[in-house]
Protein backbone atom coordinates (compact mmCIF):
# COMPACT_ATOMS: atom_id res chain seq x y z
CA UNK A 1 0.00 0.00 0.00
CA UNK A 2 2.59 2.82 1.27
CA UNK A 3 6.68 2.76 1.07
CA UNK A 4 6.89 1.05 4.27
CA UNK A 5 4.51 -1.68 4.32
CA UNK A 6 4.49 -5.23 2.17
CA UNK A 7 3.59 -4.61 -1.31
CA UNK A 8 2.20 -7.19 -4.07
CA UNK A 9 3.81 -7.17 -7.32
CA UNK A 10 0.61 -7.02 -9.31
CA UNK A 11 -0.02 -3.66 -7.37
CA UNK A 12 3.14 -2.05 -7.36
CA UNK A 13 3.62 -2.55 -11.36
CA UNK A 14 0.21 -1.68 -12.32
CA UNK A 15 0.59 1.88 -10.20
CA UNK A 16 3.66 2.28 -12.19
CA UNK A 17 2.27 1.99 -15.39
CA UNK A 18 -0.36 4.46 -14.81
CA UNK A 19 1.97 7.02 -13.77
CA UNK A 20 4.04 6.48 -16.36
CA UNK A 21 1.20 7.24 -18.86
CA UNK A 22 -0.06 9.93 -16.70
CA UNK A 23 3.17 11.82 -17.44
CA UNK A 24 2.55 10.97 -20.85
CA UNK A 25 -0.83 12.29 -21.05
CA UNK A 26 0.76 15.29 -19.62
CA UNK A 27 3.46 16.10 -21.40
CA UNK A 28 2.52 14.99 -24.89
CA UNK A 29 0.66 17.91 -26.43
CA UNK A 30 3.28 20.16 -25.27
CA UNK A 31 6.48 17.76 -26.31
CA UNK A 32 4.38 17.84 -29.79
CA UNK A 33 3.67 21.54 -29.88
CA UNK A 34 7.33 21.89 -29.53
CA UNK A 35 8.73 19.35 -31.87
CA UNK A 36 6.35 20.90 -34.86
CA UNK A 37 7.35 24.20 -34.45
CA UNK A 38 10.96 23.11 -36.25
CA UNK A 39 8.90 20.92 -38.56
CA UNK A 40 9.76 21.85 -41.91
CA UNK A 41 6.39 22.21 -43.76
CA UNK A 42 3.44 24.60 -43.98
CA UNK A 43 1.31 23.35 -41.82
CA UNK A 44 1.69 21.60 -38.13
CA UNK A 45 1.62 18.14 -38.48
CA UNK A 46 3.16 15.55 -39.50
CA UNK A 47 5.34 13.91 -41.54
CA UNK A 48 8.36 15.26 -40.56
CA UNK A 49 9.72 17.02 -43.30
CA UNK A 50 13.31 18.02 -41.76
CA UNK A 51 14.67 20.40 -39.28
CA UNK A 52 14.24 24.59 -39.98
CA UNK A 53 14.24 27.52 -38.05
CA UNK A 54 11.81 29.38 -40.99
CA UNK A 55 8.72 29.40 -37.98
CA UNK A 56 11.11 32.16 -35.66
CA UNK A 57 13.33 33.79 -38.14
CA UNK A 58 11.98 33.53 -42.11
CA UNK A 59 11.56 37.16 -43.33
CA UNK A 60 8.84 36.20 -46.00
CA UNK A 61 7.86 36.22 -49.03
CA UNK A 62 6.45 32.67 -48.61
CA UNK A 63 7.29 32.40 -44.98
CA UNK A 64 7.06 35.00 -42.43
CA UNK A 65 8.55 33.89 -38.80
CA UNK A 66 7.16 35.06 -35.59
CA UNK A 67 10.55 37.27 -35.10
CA UNK A 68 8.90 39.56 -38.27
CA UNK A 69 5.68 38.73 -37.34
CA UNK A 70 4.29 42.17 -36.17
CA UNK A 71 0.58 41.32 -34.65
CA UNK A 72 2.39 38.41 -32.97
CA UNK A 73 5.12 40.51 -31.67
CA UNK A 74 3.11 43.44 -30.64
CA UNK A 75 0.79 41.34 -28.50
CA UNK A 76 3.38 40.07 -26.69
CA UNK A 77 4.74 43.30 -25.94
CA UNK A 78 1.18 44.32 -24.62
CA UNK A 79 1.47 40.88 -22.61
CA UNK A 80 4.29 41.95 -20.98
CA UNK A 81 3.28 45.20 -20.24
CA UNK A 82 0.22 43.83 -18.39
CA UNK A 83 1.61 41.36 -16.51
CA UNK A 84 3.75 43.78 -15.11
CA UNK A 85 1.46 46.60 -14.41
CA UNK A 86 -0.70 43.52 -12.72
CA UNK A 87 1.76 42.00 -10.47
CA UNK A 88 2.64 45.69 -9.20
CA UNK A 89 -0.42 46.47 -8.22
CA UNK A 90 -1.79 43.05 -7.53
CA UNK A 91 1.67 42.45 -4.80
CA UNK A 92 1.23 46.50 -3.40
CA UNK A 93 -2.82 45.69 -2.56
CA UNK A 94 -2.59 41.97 -1.81
CA UNK A 95 0.55 42.71 0.99
CA UNK A 96 -1.40 45.82 2.46
CA UNK A 97 -4.53 43.76 2.51
CA UNK A 98 -2.89 40.96 4.28
CA UNK A 99 -1.36 43.73 6.84
CA UNK A 100 -5.11 44.67 7.18
CA UNK A 101 -6.53 41.06 7.79
CA UNK A 102 -3.74 39.60 10.12
CA UNK A 103 -2.33 42.59 12.09
CA UNK A 104 -5.31 45.36 12.51
CA UNK A 105 -8.96 44.55 14.22
CA UNK A 106 -11.49 46.14 13.07
CA UNK A 107 -15.59 45.64 13.05
CA UNK A 108 -16.61 44.02 10.00
CA UNK A 109 -13.34 42.08 9.26
CA UNK A 110 -14.92 39.10 9.06
CA UNK A 111 -17.05 40.15 6.55
CA UNK A 112 -14.44 42.03 4.49
CA UNK A 113 -12.17 39.29 4.96
CA UNK A 114 -14.72 36.52 3.44
CA UNK A 115 -15.29 39.55 0.62
CA UNK A 116 -11.92 39.78 -0.21
CA UNK A 117 -11.85 36.13 -0.82
CA UNK A 118 -14.27 35.82 -3.70
CA UNK A 119 -13.18 36.99 -6.13
CA UNK A 120 -10.91 33.60 -6.83
CA UNK A 121 -14.50 31.83 -6.64
CA UNK A 122 -15.89 33.96 -9.45
CA UNK A 123 -15.95 32.88 -12.59
CA UNK A 124 -13.42 35.18 -14.62
CA UNK A 125 -15.69 35.36 -17.45
CA UNK A 126 -18.48 37.06 -15.02
CA UNK A 127 -15.66 39.82 -13.83
CA UNK A 128 -14.98 40.22 -17.11
CA UNK A 129 -18.58 40.83 -18.54
CA UNK A 130 -19.72 43.03 -14.52
CA UNK A 131 -16.29 45.40 -15.47
CA UNK A 132 -17.08 46.08 -18.93
CA UNK A 133 -20.73 46.93 -17.90
CA UNK A 134 -19.61 49.38 -15.28
CA UNK A 135 -17.34 50.61 -17.13
CA UNK A 136 -19.31 51.43 -19.86
CA UNK A 137 -22.21 52.99 -17.86
CA UNK A 138 -19.49 55.29 -15.88
CA UNK A 139 -18.90 56.58 -19.42
CA UNK A 140 -22.02 57.23 -20.66
CA UNK A 141 -22.63 59.27 -17.65
CA UNK A 142 -19.29 61.24 -17.47
CA UNK A 143 -20.10 61.62 -21.19
CA UNK A 144 -24.03 62.98 -20.82
CA UNK A 145 -23.70 65.19 -17.31
CA UNK A 146 -20.22 66.63 -17.78
CA UNK A 147 -18.98 65.90 -21.71
CA UNK A 148 -16.02 63.95 -20.82
CA UNK A 149 -15.02 61.32 -23.06
CA UNK A 150 -12.63 58.98 -21.27
CA UNK A 151 -11.17 56.59 -22.92
CA UNK A 152 -9.63 54.43 -20.31
CA UNK A 153 -13.56 53.81 -19.97
CA UNK A 154 -13.32 51.43 -22.86
CA UNK A 155 -12.15 48.11 -23.70
CA UNK A 156 -8.44 49.13 -23.29
CA UNK A 157 -5.13 48.14 -22.10
CA UNK A 158 -5.88 49.83 -18.41
CA UNK A 159 -9.32 47.87 -18.33
CA UNK A 160 -7.90 44.96 -18.69
CA UNK A 161 -4.91 45.35 -15.77
CA UNK A 162 -8.04 46.17 -13.50
CA UNK A 163 -10.13 43.59 -14.55
CA UNK A 164 -6.78 40.84 -13.92
CA UNK A 165 -5.69 43.07 -10.98
CA UNK A 166 -9.00 42.39 -9.07
CA UNK A 167 -8.57 38.82 -8.67
CA UNK A 168 -5.11 38.37 -8.94
CA UNK A 169 -4.93 40.87 -6.10
CA UNK A 170 -6.43 37.74 -3.54
CA UNK A 171 -3.94 35.26 -4.70
CA UNK A 172 -1.22 37.83 -3.13
CA UNK A 173 -3.53 38.20 -0.54
CA UNK A 174 -3.46 34.22 1.06
CA UNK A 175 -0.27 33.97 0.17
CA UNK A 176 1.64 36.85 2.09
CA UNK A 177 -0.68 35.70 4.62
CA UNK A 178 0.10 32.31 4.79
CA UNK A 179 3.75 34.01 5.44
CA UNK A 180 2.49 36.55 8.29
CA UNK A 181 0.65 34.21 10.29
CA UNK A 182 4.05 32.41 10.36
CA UNK A 183 6.19 35.67 11.76
CA UNK A 184 6.92 36.11 15.19
CA UNK A 185 5.37 39.36 16.67
CA UNK A 186 7.99 39.24 19.40
CA UNK A 187 10.61 40.86 16.67
CA UNK A 188 8.35 43.74 16.12
CA UNK A 189 7.38 44.46 19.44
CA UNK A 190 11.24 44.92 20.26
CA UNK A 191 11.58 46.92 17.57
CA UNK A 192 8.85 48.94 19.16
CA UNK A 193 10.36 48.96 22.29
CA UNK A 194 13.64 50.18 21.28
CA UNK A 195 12.06 52.80 19.95
CA UNK A 196 11.31 52.23 16.60
CA UNK A 197 7.95 53.96 14.60
CA UNK A 198 5.45 51.41 13.07
CA UNK A 199 6.43 52.02 9.72
CA UNK A 200 9.68 51.63 10.67
CA UNK A 201 9.39 48.48 12.07
CA UNK A 202 7.63 47.25 8.67
CA UNK A 203 10.33 48.42 6.59
CA UNK A 204 13.01 46.68 8.26
CA UNK A 205 11.64 44.26 9.80
CA UNK A 206 8.30 42.90 8.10
CA UNK A 207 8.75 43.49 4.11
CA UNK A 208 12.51 41.68 4.96
CA UNK A 209 10.69 38.91 6.33
CA UNK A 210 8.31 38.40 3.38
CA UNK A 211 10.53 39.38 0.72
CA UNK A 212 10.37 35.26 -0.41
CA UNK A 213 6.71 35.57 -0.33
CA UNK A 214 6.52 39.27 -2.16
CA UNK A 215 8.63 37.68 -4.93
CA UNK A 216 7.15 34.79 -5.53
CA UNK A 217 3.37 35.75 -5.11
CA UNK A 218 4.58 38.77 -7.66
CA UNK A 219 6.00 36.08 -10.24
CA UNK A 220 3.54 33.85 -10.04
CA UNK A 221 0.80 36.98 -10.21
CA UNK A 222 3.18 37.96 -13.63
CA UNK A 223 2.33 34.72 -14.82
CA UNK A 224 -1.57 34.86 -14.14
CA UNK A 225 -1.82 37.94 -15.90
CA UNK A 226 0.59 37.08 -18.96
CA UNK A 227 -1.77 33.89 -19.30
CA UNK A 228 -5.36 35.09 -18.55
CA UNK A 229 -7.80 34.72 -21.18
CA UNK A 230 -11.42 34.64 -19.53
CA UNK A 231 -11.51 37.88 -18.18
CA UNK A 232 -9.26 39.59 -20.78
CA UNK A 233 -11.45 38.64 -23.59
CA UNK A 234 -14.19 40.67 -22.32
CA UNK A 235 -11.89 44.19 -21.74
CA UNK A 236 -9.57 43.76 -24.56
CA UNK A 237 -9.87 46.84 -26.65
CA UNK A 238 -7.45 47.44 -29.81
CA UNK A 239 -3.70 45.87 -27.62
CA UNK A 240 -4.79 42.27 -28.02
CA UNK A 241 -2.94 40.60 -25.39
CA UNK A 242 -0.90 37.17 -26.51
CA UNK A 243 -3.63 34.43 -25.36
CA UNK A 244 -6.61 36.65 -27.38
CA UNK A 245 -4.34 37.17 -30.43
CA UNK A 246 -3.20 33.54 -30.28
CA UNK A 247 -7.25 31.92 -29.76
CA UNK A 248 -7.96 34.36 -32.78
CA UNK A 249 -5.28 32.56 -34.59
CA UNK A 250 -5.84 28.95 -33.75
CA UNK A 251 -9.75 29.70 -34.33
CA UNK A 252 -8.80 30.62 -38.11
CA UNK A 253 -6.90 27.62 -38.96
CA UNK A 254 -3.42 27.11 -37.65
CA UNK A 255 -0.04 27.91 -39.31
CA UNK A 256 3.45 26.83 -37.45
CA UNK A 257 3.74 30.19 -36.17
CA UNK A 258 1.20 29.32 -33.35
CA UNK A 259 3.94 26.46 -32.47
CA UNK A 260 6.45 28.83 -32.20
CA UNK A 261 5.44 31.29 -29.94
CA UNK A 262 3.90 28.47 -27.76
CA UNK A 263 8.04 26.61 -27.76
CA UNK A 264 8.94 30.82 -26.83
CA UNK A 265 5.95 30.27 -24.28
CA UNK A 266 6.64 27.05 -22.76
CA UNK A 267 10.68 27.47 -22.48
CA UNK A 268 10.47 30.70 -20.67
CA UNK A 269 7.25 30.04 -18.10
CA UNK A 270 9.03 26.81 -17.18
CA UNK A 271 12.37 28.27 -16.80
CA UNK A 272 10.71 31.11 -14.85
CA UNK A 273 8.52 28.06 -12.71
CA UNK A 274 11.66 26.30 -11.55
CA UNK A 275 14.04 29.26 -10.79
CA UNK A 276 10.90 30.51 -8.50
CA UNK A 277 10.57 26.76 -7.49
CA UNK A 278 14.48 26.50 -6.48
CA UNK A 279 14.13 29.58 -5.16
CA UNK A 280 10.88 29.44 -2.61
CA UNK A 281 12.87 25.77 -1.97
CA UNK A 282 16.44 27.69 -0.62
CA UNK A 283 14.66 30.41 0.84
CA UNK A 284 12.63 28.34 3.02
CA UNK A 285 15.26 25.58 3.92
CA UNK A 286 17.89 28.47 5.19
CA UNK B 1 0.53 54.07 20.17
CA UNK B 2 -3.25 54.23 19.66
CA UNK B 3 -2.59 56.66 16.99
CA UNK B 4 -0.06 54.88 14.99
CA UNK B 5 -2.71 51.97 14.93
CA UNK B 6 -5.55 54.00 13.82
CA UNK B 7 -3.56 55.61 10.83
CA UNK B 8 -2.07 52.37 9.79
CA UNK B 9 -5.43 50.98 9.97
CA UNK B 10 -6.78 54.03 7.62
CA UNK B 11 -3.34 53.29 5.34
CA UNK B 12 -4.48 49.13 4.77
CA UNK B 13 -8.26 49.90 4.53
CA UNK B 14 -8.29 52.52 1.70
CA UNK B 15 -6.81 50.54 -0.71
CA UNK B 16 -8.67 47.27 -0.16
CA UNK B 17 -11.53 49.01 0.26
CA UNK B 18 -10.99 50.73 -3.12
CA UNK B 19 -10.05 46.98 -4.88
CA UNK B 20 -13.23 45.43 -3.34
CA UNK B 21 -15.85 47.98 -3.88
CA UNK B 22 -14.83 49.74 -7.07
CA UNK B 23 -13.81 46.18 -9.06
CA UNK B 24 -15.94 43.81 -7.48
CA UNK B 25 -19.18 44.82 -5.00
CA UNK B 26 -20.29 47.91 -8.00
CA UNK B 27 -19.74 45.56 -10.60
CA UNK B 28 -21.48 43.07 -9.63
CA UNK B 29 -24.56 45.10 -8.82
CA UNK B 30 -24.28 46.84 -12.08
CA UNK B 31 -24.35 43.27 -13.64
CA UNK B 32 -27.59 42.42 -12.04
CA UNK B 33 -28.90 46.27 -12.16
CA UNK B 34 -28.55 45.62 -16.34
CA UNK B 35 -30.01 41.76 -16.39
CA UNK B 36 -33.52 43.84 -14.84
CA UNK B 37 -33.33 45.90 -17.78
CA UNK B 38 -34.83 46.21 -21.30
CA UNK B 39 -36.03 47.39 -24.00
CA UNK B 40 -40.10 48.21 -24.02
CA UNK B 41 -42.12 48.37 -26.79
CA UNK B 42 -41.54 51.81 -27.93
CA UNK B 43 -37.41 51.13 -27.16
CA UNK B 44 -37.19 53.19 -23.65
CA UNK B 45 -35.09 51.22 -21.29
CA UNK B 46 -37.11 49.98 -18.65
CA UNK B 47 -36.90 47.49 -15.46
CA UNK B 48 -38.60 44.27 -16.49
CA UNK B 49 -37.84 40.47 -15.87
CA UNK B 50 -38.03 39.84 -19.76
CA UNK B 51 -34.43 38.67 -19.59
CA UNK B 52 -34.76 35.91 -17.20
CA UNK B 53 -38.10 35.07 -18.28
CA UNK B 54 -36.43 34.70 -22.19
CA UNK B 55 -33.73 32.62 -20.39
CA UNK B 56 -36.43 30.26 -18.97
CA UNK B 57 -38.71 29.52 -22.57
CA UNK B 58 -36.30 29.74 -25.10
CA UNK B 59 -35.32 26.02 -24.58
CA UNK B 60 -31.63 26.06 -26.05
CA UNK B 61 -30.69 28.80 -22.78
CA UNK B 62 -31.56 26.32 -20.28
CA UNK B 63 -30.83 23.25 -21.55
CA UNK B 64 -27.11 24.60 -22.47
CA UNK B 65 -27.10 25.99 -18.70
CA UNK B 66 -28.19 22.61 -17.36
CA UNK B 67 -26.01 20.80 -19.64
CA UNK B 68 -23.11 22.97 -18.54
CA UNK B 69 -23.34 22.38 -14.97
CA UNK B 70 -23.44 18.76 -15.35
CA UNK B 71 -20.73 18.62 -17.36
CA UNK B 72 -18.87 20.81 -15.08
CA UNK B 73 -19.61 18.20 -12.26
CA UNK B 74 -18.60 15.41 -14.18
CA UNK B 75 -15.29 17.28 -14.95
CA UNK B 76 -14.63 17.88 -11.31
CA UNK B 77 -15.22 14.02 -10.52
CA UNK B 78 -12.96 12.67 -13.68
CA UNK B 79 -10.03 14.85 -12.25
CA UNK B 80 -10.30 13.34 -8.78
CA UNK B 81 -10.33 10.05 -10.15
CA UNK B 82 -7.45 10.53 -12.47
CA UNK B 83 -4.90 12.89 -9.84
CA UNK B 84 -5.98 10.78 -6.97
CA UNK B 85 -3.73 7.85 -7.68
CA UNK B 86 -0.70 10.24 -8.60
CA UNK B 87 -1.01 12.55 -5.53
CA UNK B 88 -1.12 9.10 -3.68
CA UNK B 89 2.26 8.02 -5.63
CA UNK B 90 4.16 10.94 -5.14
CA UNK B 91 3.92 11.39 -1.57
CA UNK B 92 2.87 7.68 -0.57
CA UNK B 93 4.09 5.12 -2.37
CA UNK B 94 7.56 6.58 -4.48
CA UNK B 95 11.01 6.48 -2.83
CA UNK B 96 11.13 9.97 -0.64
CA UNK B 97 14.10 10.80 -3.15
CA UNK B 98 11.64 11.13 -6.32
CA UNK B 99 8.93 13.27 -4.83
CA UNK B 100 10.22 16.31 -5.39
CA UNK B 101 11.07 15.40 -8.64
CA UNK B 102 8.31 14.21 -9.36
CA UNK B 103 6.10 17.15 -8.18
CA UNK B 104 8.16 19.66 -10.15
CA UNK B 105 7.57 17.76 -13.24
CA UNK B 106 3.72 17.82 -12.97
CA UNK B 107 3.58 21.26 -11.85
CA UNK B 108 5.21 22.38 -15.09
CA UNK B 109 2.85 21.78 -17.90
CA UNK B 110 0.37 24.40 -15.89
CA UNK B 111 2.13 27.34 -15.99
CA UNK B 112 2.10 27.32 -19.85
CA UNK B 113 -0.64 29.36 -20.95
CA UNK B 114 -4.45 26.99 -21.27
CA UNK B 115 -4.66 28.50 -25.14
CA UNK B 116 -1.47 26.56 -25.62
CA UNK B 117 -1.95 23.32 -23.72
CA UNK B 118 -5.65 22.87 -25.88
CA UNK B 119 -3.90 23.63 -29.17
CA UNK B 120 -1.28 20.98 -28.01
CA UNK B 121 -4.56 19.09 -27.84
CA UNK B 122 -6.20 20.32 -31.30
CA UNK B 123 -3.00 19.44 -33.11
CA UNK B 124 -2.33 15.94 -31.73
CA UNK B 125 -6.76 14.54 -32.18
CA UNK B 126 -7.85 16.68 -35.00
CA UNK B 127 -8.20 14.51 -38.50
CA UNK B 128 -5.08 15.58 -39.64
CA UNK B 129 -3.56 15.29 -36.50
CA UNK B 130 -0.34 13.39 -35.08
CA UNK B 131 -2.19 10.59 -33.30
CA UNK B 132 -3.88 9.78 -36.68
CA UNK B 133 -0.72 10.14 -38.70
CA UNK B 134 1.12 7.75 -36.26
CA UNK B 135 -1.80 5.41 -36.79
CA UNK B 136 -2.68 5.51 -40.48
CA UNK B 137 1.08 5.19 -41.33
CA UNK B 138 1.67 1.76 -38.72
CA UNK B 139 -1.67 0.38 -40.40
CA UNK B 140 -3.81 0.10 -37.34
CA UNK B 141 -6.58 2.46 -39.38
CA UNK B 142 -7.08 2.82 -42.82
CA UNK B 143 -8.32 6.45 -43.12
CA UNK B 144 -7.81 9.06 -40.55
CA UNK B 145 -10.80 9.59 -37.83
CA UNK B 146 -11.59 13.03 -36.40
CA UNK B 147 -11.03 12.77 -32.67
CA UNK B 148 -11.57 16.30 -31.79
CA UNK B 149 -14.84 18.34 -31.38
CA UNK B 150 -17.12 15.83 -29.89
CA UNK B 151 -17.50 15.78 -26.08
CA UNK B 152 -15.16 13.32 -25.17
CA UNK B 153 -12.33 15.55 -26.44
CA UNK B 154 -13.96 18.45 -24.69
CA UNK B 155 -14.37 16.69 -21.24
CA UNK B 156 -10.76 15.33 -21.78
CA UNK B 157 -9.96 18.71 -22.13
CA UNK B 158 -11.63 20.03 -19.37
CA UNK B 159 -10.19 17.64 -16.77
CA UNK B 160 -6.59 17.78 -18.54
CA UNK B 161 -6.58 21.91 -17.88
CA UNK B 162 -7.99 22.14 -14.58
CA UNK B 163 -5.64 18.76 -12.71
CA UNK B 164 -3.41 21.08 -11.46
CA UNK B 165 -5.89 23.09 -8.97
CA UNK B 166 -6.81 19.11 -7.65
CA UNK B 167 -3.74 17.60 -7.67
CA UNK B 168 -1.93 20.24 -5.32
CA UNK B 169 -4.45 20.71 -2.46
CA UNK B 170 -4.25 16.91 -2.86
CA UNK B 171 -0.36 16.35 -2.35
CA UNK B 172 -0.73 18.91 0.30
CA UNK B 173 -3.19 17.26 2.48
CA UNK B 174 -1.68 13.96 1.89
CA UNK B 175 1.61 15.40 2.66
CA UNK B 176 0.65 16.07 6.19
CA UNK B 177 -0.78 12.86 6.92
CA UNK B 178 1.30 10.23 9.25
CA UNK B 179 1.98 7.10 7.45
CA UNK B 180 1.67 5.17 10.91
CA UNK B 181 -1.97 5.83 10.80
CA UNK B 182 -1.81 3.79 7.57
CA UNK B 183 0.31 1.10 9.16
CA UNK B 184 -1.78 0.56 12.00
CA UNK B 185 -4.62 -0.17 10.44
CA UNK B 186 -2.57 -2.61 8.33
CA UNK B 187 -1.58 -4.23 10.89
CA UNK B 188 -4.79 -4.44 13.07
CA UNK B 189 -6.41 -6.32 10.20
CA UNK B 190 -7.77 -3.85 7.74
CA UNK B 191 -7.86 -4.47 3.77
CA UNK B 192 -6.46 -1.84 1.93
CA UNK B 193 -10.76 -1.41 0.45
CA UNK B 194 -11.32 -0.18 4.03
CA UNK B 195 -8.14 1.87 4.64
CA UNK B 196 -8.49 3.76 1.57
CA UNK B 197 -12.45 4.58 2.32
CA UNK B 198 -12.34 5.08 6.39
CA UNK B 199 -8.49 6.65 6.42
CA UNK B 200 -7.08 7.69 3.56
CA UNK B 201 -9.95 9.79 2.02
CA UNK B 202 -11.53 11.24 5.41
CA UNK B 203 -7.65 12.27 6.15
CA UNK B 204 -7.58 14.08 2.46
CA UNK B 205 -11.39 15.58 2.78
CA UNK B 206 -10.22 18.66 3.08
CA UNK B 207 -7.92 18.98 0.13
CA UNK B 208 -10.39 17.37 -2.08
CA UNK B 209 -13.12 19.98 -1.02
CA UNK B 210 -10.86 23.03 -2.33
CA UNK B 211 -9.65 20.87 -4.95
CA UNK B 212 -13.30 20.35 -6.20
CA UNK B 213 -14.49 23.67 -5.53
CA UNK B 214 -11.62 25.25 -7.57
CA UNK B 215 -12.04 22.89 -10.16
CA UNK B 216 -15.42 23.36 -10.72
CA UNK B 217 -15.43 27.02 -10.63
CA UNK B 218 -12.76 27.13 -13.61
CA UNK B 219 -14.80 24.48 -15.45
CA UNK B 220 -18.56 26.11 -15.23
CA UNK B 221 -16.52 29.62 -16.42
CA UNK B 222 -14.20 27.83 -18.86
CA UNK B 223 -14.39 29.26 -22.80
CA UNK B 224 -11.17 27.98 -24.22
CA UNK B 225 -11.94 24.88 -23.93
CA UNK B 226 -15.37 23.52 -24.84
CA UNK B 227 -14.93 26.65 -27.46
CA UNK B 228 -11.80 25.30 -29.46
CA UNK B 229 -12.11 20.88 -28.29
CA UNK B 230 -15.71 20.79 -28.22
CA UNK B 231 -18.22 20.19 -31.81
CA UNK B 232 -21.00 22.48 -32.63
CA UNK B 233 -23.49 20.42 -30.96
CA UNK B 234 -21.03 20.86 -27.29
CA UNK B 235 -22.60 24.58 -26.59
CA UNK B 236 -20.93 25.63 -23.25
CA UNK B 237 -23.31 28.86 -21.11
CA UNK B 238 -20.12 30.90 -21.57
CA UNK B 239 -20.41 30.74 -25.24
CA UNK B 240 -23.74 32.01 -24.76
CA UNK B 241 -22.90 34.88 -22.40
CA UNK B 242 -20.08 35.87 -25.06
CA UNK B 243 -22.85 35.45 -28.23
CA UNK B 244 -25.08 37.84 -26.32
CA UNK B 245 -22.18 40.34 -25.86
CA UNK B 246 -19.73 40.15 -28.48
CA UNK B 247 -22.06 38.99 -31.43
CA UNK B 248 -25.90 40.16 -30.65
CA UNK B 249 -24.40 43.00 -28.69
CA UNK B 250 -27.43 42.20 -26.40
CA UNK B 251 -25.87 43.28 -22.99
CA UNK B 252 -29.08 43.22 -20.68
CA UNK B 253 -29.39 39.63 -22.31
CA UNK B 254 -26.02 38.43 -21.56
CA UNK B 255 -25.94 40.02 -17.92
CA UNK B 256 -28.86 38.30 -17.27
CA UNK B 257 -27.16 34.74 -18.27
CA UNK B 258 -23.86 36.35 -16.11
CA UNK B 259 -26.04 36.47 -13.33
CA UNK B 260 -27.38 32.93 -13.74
CA UNK B 261 -23.83 31.77 -13.93
CA UNK B 262 -23.05 33.44 -11.06
CA UNK B 263 -25.47 32.25 -8.76
CA UNK B 264 -25.20 29.20 -9.83
CA UNK B 265 -21.39 29.23 -9.36
CA UNK B 266 -22.51 30.39 -5.67
CA UNK B 267 -24.91 27.77 -4.83
CA UNK B 268 -22.96 24.62 -5.64
CA UNK B 269 -19.42 26.46 -4.32
CA UNK B 270 -21.35 27.14 -0.76
CA UNK B 271 -23.14 23.72 -0.51
CA UNK B 272 -19.81 21.95 -1.21
CA UNK B 273 -18.34 24.16 1.40
CA UNK B 274 -21.22 23.12 4.03
CA UNK B 275 -21.13 19.43 3.28
CA UNK B 276 -17.93 19.34 4.19
CA UNK B 277 -18.14 21.47 7.57
CA UNK B 278 -15.01 23.99 5.56
CA UNK B 279 -14.67 27.60 5.48
CA UNK B 280 -13.77 29.55 1.98
CA UNK B 281 -11.32 31.00 3.78
CA UNK B 282 -9.47 27.73 4.70
CA UNK B 283 -10.71 26.20 1.35
CA UNK B 284 -8.26 28.43 -0.74
CA UNK B 285 -5.13 28.37 0.98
Amino acid sequence: MIRTLPRQRGYTTAFRIYIILFYLFLFAPLVITCILAFNDSNFPSLPWKGFTLDWFLADGPQRIGLLHDSSNMRSIWVSVQTALWVSILSVVVGTMAAFLFEQEQFPGKQGLYFLALTPLVIPGVILGISLLLTANSLGIFFEDTLGLDIPFLRPSFWLVVFGQFSFIATFVLLVVSARLKKFDHSLEEAALNLGATRFEVIRFITLPFLRPALIGSGAVAFLMSFENFNTTLFLVGSETTLPVNLYLQVRDGSTPIINAVSFLLIVSTSTLAVINLIMTKHETSA
Amino acid sequence: MKNHLRLGLFIFLTPVLLWLLLLIIVPHIELLIMSLHGKNDTGDMVWTLANYRHFFTEEIYWYTFVRTALYAIIVTILTFLVTFPVAFYITKVVSPRLTGFLTILLLMPFWVSELVRVYGWMILLRESGVINHLLVSTGLLKVPVEMLYNDISMLMGLVYTSMLFMVVPLISSLESMDDSLIEAAHDLGASPTTIFLRIIIPYAAPGITSGAIVVFMLALGNYLTPKLMGGKNSLWFTEQIYNEFIASFNWNQGAAFGFLLLALSSILIWSGLKISRQHLGKALS
